[in-house]
């Protein structure tokens, strides 16, 4: 049977050059970093070298890079660490569209007695800036927004961010959906985390990046690995895997972004074709990120479309994968304002730069063939 | 002198002729869930004893779960050697304190000597070595059974088990298993009644997903535990359900859904050697369990419908799912067919003589056949 992923926001296919540095790794480059024989700092050296090209990208030379066990723990690595160097209660902003490795953090937090404000967000998804700026204002020392919402693509000018802090609290950037597809830099925050398995590395790595000036409390304690902040022997395949997945991407080009933009609309547009009704969810396609769109069936229940078009080999997601077992319609689309009804219909594609025309062509049709025989049956 | 469990059962003791073969089958169950722990099962002097194994608490975990035991209890095994006996009883009652009392049992009638005298020589040296412990015949807190049969046996708790009839002596049935609570709770008290079990699952993608599927496969293995293995059938249901909603009244869709099923899971039980089907249904609980509906799904049956929760209300159907272990599984989120087109306003009193007219623009007998070829069989390892 044919078949379209269309869920790499979910997770993505490892590539190839990382299954092989992760096997190259296990079989002959197993020893310990923190040995000090000759082939224990040759691993020492390739996780220095990790480092150094995990940094690159986001021009985050200076800056320290934790590893993690992915997205999830350097999310709660930068928020509760950074909390945990603080004083007293805090004043603490958080945006209202986030993963829940931060929302749960803040959930924490505001439990221990800091003052935890949510910020809104416009249909869009852009940040309600007049709203931060009041959290500002009452003394807000760390504020924590998404570089790609994860649901819908919507985009965080980061600029702006930076600027309307202007030093005033900590910026921590979940970077999870955007690292590599939507240019960072380093200069805009203090705290930016990031995950192997939505770039083509693997599961279980992910790394946290640091300014130097921030300092956190390690919520892992041992033999001090990771300057501290993160002890235990590291994840050397991990490591290894994510490294060549982050070369691999990188060595894409500057063009990347922009032809991973086109086959999204190439998507939208078949799809629009085949299914004049659909919706878009959240910001214009053109000016999210380039590998997410989240699009509604009008009368089809999201849940409904995913099955059908799984039977066809289409692989899709309602909302995120880590709380769509949860049956509820999404809190980012309905933070958006989107209608609760209208959030049931609610499908999200994402791409990744080996997504395939044929892919993309092979969905919307199938998509236009099952929305007229979905459309019948609704619940009355 | 050797660990031993001591297993006691209920009902079949009071089978006339049959009673070989219950307790045939009852050992045989009881051998089954003892087999992972190496334990030698034995029947003698309407006993069972289970013996060999290294970890009593597992034993006694697995034994009083099969159905047909009436009590367990941990007993030490030895020679007839009143000595030993004597010296055995005072080292258990060690830790014990209250009232006690020493029940002996002789069927060993050459053993020197009898019951009464057994009862009253050990307590005398129980009490002695125990300053804790007192004598209560009438209402004792602690009941040490010393019993002289072809060994000696002696022991002190003994632990309430499952009851009911061993497994595949009460026939064969079907069960309609959705992934609610109920149907999960309403297979198991059957099964207690030593009735061997299929069941059968409607499932309707893509309404329905690979984790209701699941969901279902996961409730069926905690009910395949009793029976060492149980099939399962899915029953595609999309096209019946579709047909149902584009071709009936919206506030009959339940009761006609309910209807189709019956037909379709008569059919697979006839196929399977099941005399009676069985669902969870509690009078009242939603629209199509009153009795005015109920009598419009079975109408559509010849074979008896049993329904052991009728009488019981959600709570107390949550009491023994919880019990059983499949509430957790149950209260997994994932729709399953029954709620994909639920009317908002179904009716609660149905007339059995409008169905026929109801029913009228569907092909019922090609949609029932169409459900039952494909229908696909799992097989859950008990």
């Amino acid at each position: 049977m044919k078949q379209a992923y269309l869920d790499n926001s979910a997770t993505t296919r490892p590539c190839e050059a990382a299954v092989e540095a992760m096997s190259r790794c296990m079989r002959e480059g197993y020893y310990n970093p923190s040995s000090v024989y000759k082939s224990a700092v040759e691993v020492f050296r390739e996780l220095r070298n990790a480092r150094e090209r995990l940094l690159a990208p986001v021009r985050g030379e200076g800056c320290e890079l934790i590893f993690t066990s992915g997205g999830t723990e350097a999310n709660n690595l930068a928020i509760l660490g950074a909390v945990g160097r603080m004083r007293d209660r805090q004043v603490l902003a958080v945006s209202a569209v986030e993963h829940p490795s931060v929302r749960a953090a803040f959930d924490a937090l505001a439990d221990q007695g800091h003052d935890v404000r949510v910020i809104g967000v416009d249909g869009e998804g852009q940040l309600k800036w007049d709203e931060l700026e009041r959290v500002l204002a009452d003394g807000a020392s760390l504020v924590s927004c998404m570089q790609v919402n994860n649901e819908t693509g919507a985009l965080l000018d980061a600029r702006r961010l930076h600027s309307v802090v202007n030093g005033r609290a900590l910026i921590h950037v979940d970077g999870v959906q955007g690292y590599l597809r939507v240019p960072f830099d380093m200069r805009y925050a203090d705290l930016y985390s990031l995950s192997g398995h939505k770039l083509h590395g693997p599961k279980g790595i992910g790394a946290l990046i640091v300014k130097k000036s921030v300092r956190l409390l390690p919520r892992q304690l041992g033999g001090g690995q990771e300057n501290g902040l993160r002890s235990g022997t590291e994840n050397t395949p991990g490591i290894a895997g994510l490294a060549a997945a982050v070369a691999e991407m990188c060595a894409l080009g500057a063009d990347m972004p922009a032809e991973l933009m086109a086959k999204k609309l190439r998507l939208i547009e078949a799809v629009r074709s085949a299914v004049p009704d659909v919706l878009v969810n959240g910001p214009a396609p053109e000016v999210a990120a380039p590998h997410i769109v989240n699009l509604g069936f009008p009368g089809v229940r999201g849940e409904v479309m995913l099955h059908a078009l799984e039977g066809e080999g289409v692989y899709v997601s309602t909302g995120s994968a880590c709380s769509s077992k949860k049956l509820k319609v999404s809190s980012v689309l309905t933070a958006m304002g989107v209608s609760p009804r209208t959030a049931e219909w609610a499908i999200r594609f994402s791409l990744s730069p080996h997504t395939t025309v044929e892919e993309i062509d092979y969905a919307a049709d199938r998509i236009g063939a099952l929305y007229d025989q979905l459309k019948r049956f609704q619940r009355r | 002198m050797q660990d031993v469990l001591l297993v006691r059962y209920g009902e079949v003791f009071l089978k006339g002729a049959n009673r070989p073969h219950f307790l045939k089958v009852l050992t045989d169950n009881i051998k089954r869930a003892v087999k992972p722990l190496g334990g030698h099962v034995w029947l003698s002097d309407s006993r069972v004893y289970v013996s060999g194994f290294e970890d009593m608490q597992a034993c006694i975990d697995r034994v009083s779960k099969v159905f047909g035991v009436y009590s367990v209890s941990p007993a030490v095994e030895m020679e007839k050697d009143f000595e030993v006996i004597a010296q055995q009883s005072v080292k258990m009652m060690q830790g014990y304190s209250g009232t006690f009392k020493v029940q002996g049992k002789r069927s060993d009638k050459k053993f020197p000597m009898n019951s009464m005298e057994i009862a009253a020589e050990i307590g005398h040296r129980v009490l002695e070595a125990n300053p804790n412990l007192t004598v209560d015949v009438h209402k004792p807190r602690h009941r040490l059974m010393v019993e002289i049969r072809d060994n000696a046996y002696i022991c002190v708790e003994e632990i309430m088990a499952v009851g009911g009839m061993p497994m595949g002596t009460g026939g064969k049935a079907a069960l309609l298993l959705s992934g609610g609570i109920d149907s999960p709770v309403a297979g198991y008290q059957l099964m207690k009644r030593g009735v061997r079990l299929c069941a059968i699952h409607f499932q309707s993608p893509p309404y329905t997903g690979e984790l209701a599927r699941d969901k279902v496969l996961q409730l069926a293995k905690k009910l395949a535990w009793y029976s060492g293995g149980m099939r399962v059938y899915m029953v595609p249901f999309t096209k019946c359900q579709l047909e149902i909603h584009e071709k009936c009244p919206d506030e009959l869709g339940t009761l006609i859904t309910r209807r189709f099923m019956m037909r379709i899971a008569q059919r697979i039980a006839r196929d399977f050697g099941a005399l009676a089907l069985i669902t969870g249904e509690s009078l009242g609980q939603v629209a199509s369990q009153t009795m005015e509906a109920l009598v419009c799904t079975d109408a559509v049956v010849d074979m008896p419908v049993f329904r052991p929760l009728i009488g019981l209300d959600k709570t107390e159907i949550m009491d023994i799912a919880n019990r059983i272990d499949t509430y957790e599984t149950s209260i997994l989120p994932y729709e399953d067919c029954c709620t994909v087109f639920t009317p908002r306003h179904p009716i609660t009193k149905p007339k059995l003589d409008t169905m026929p007219k109801v029913e009228s623009g569907l092909d019922v007998e090609a949609l029932v056949n169409e459900a039952v070829e494909g229908t696909e069989m799992v097989i859950v390892e008990g």
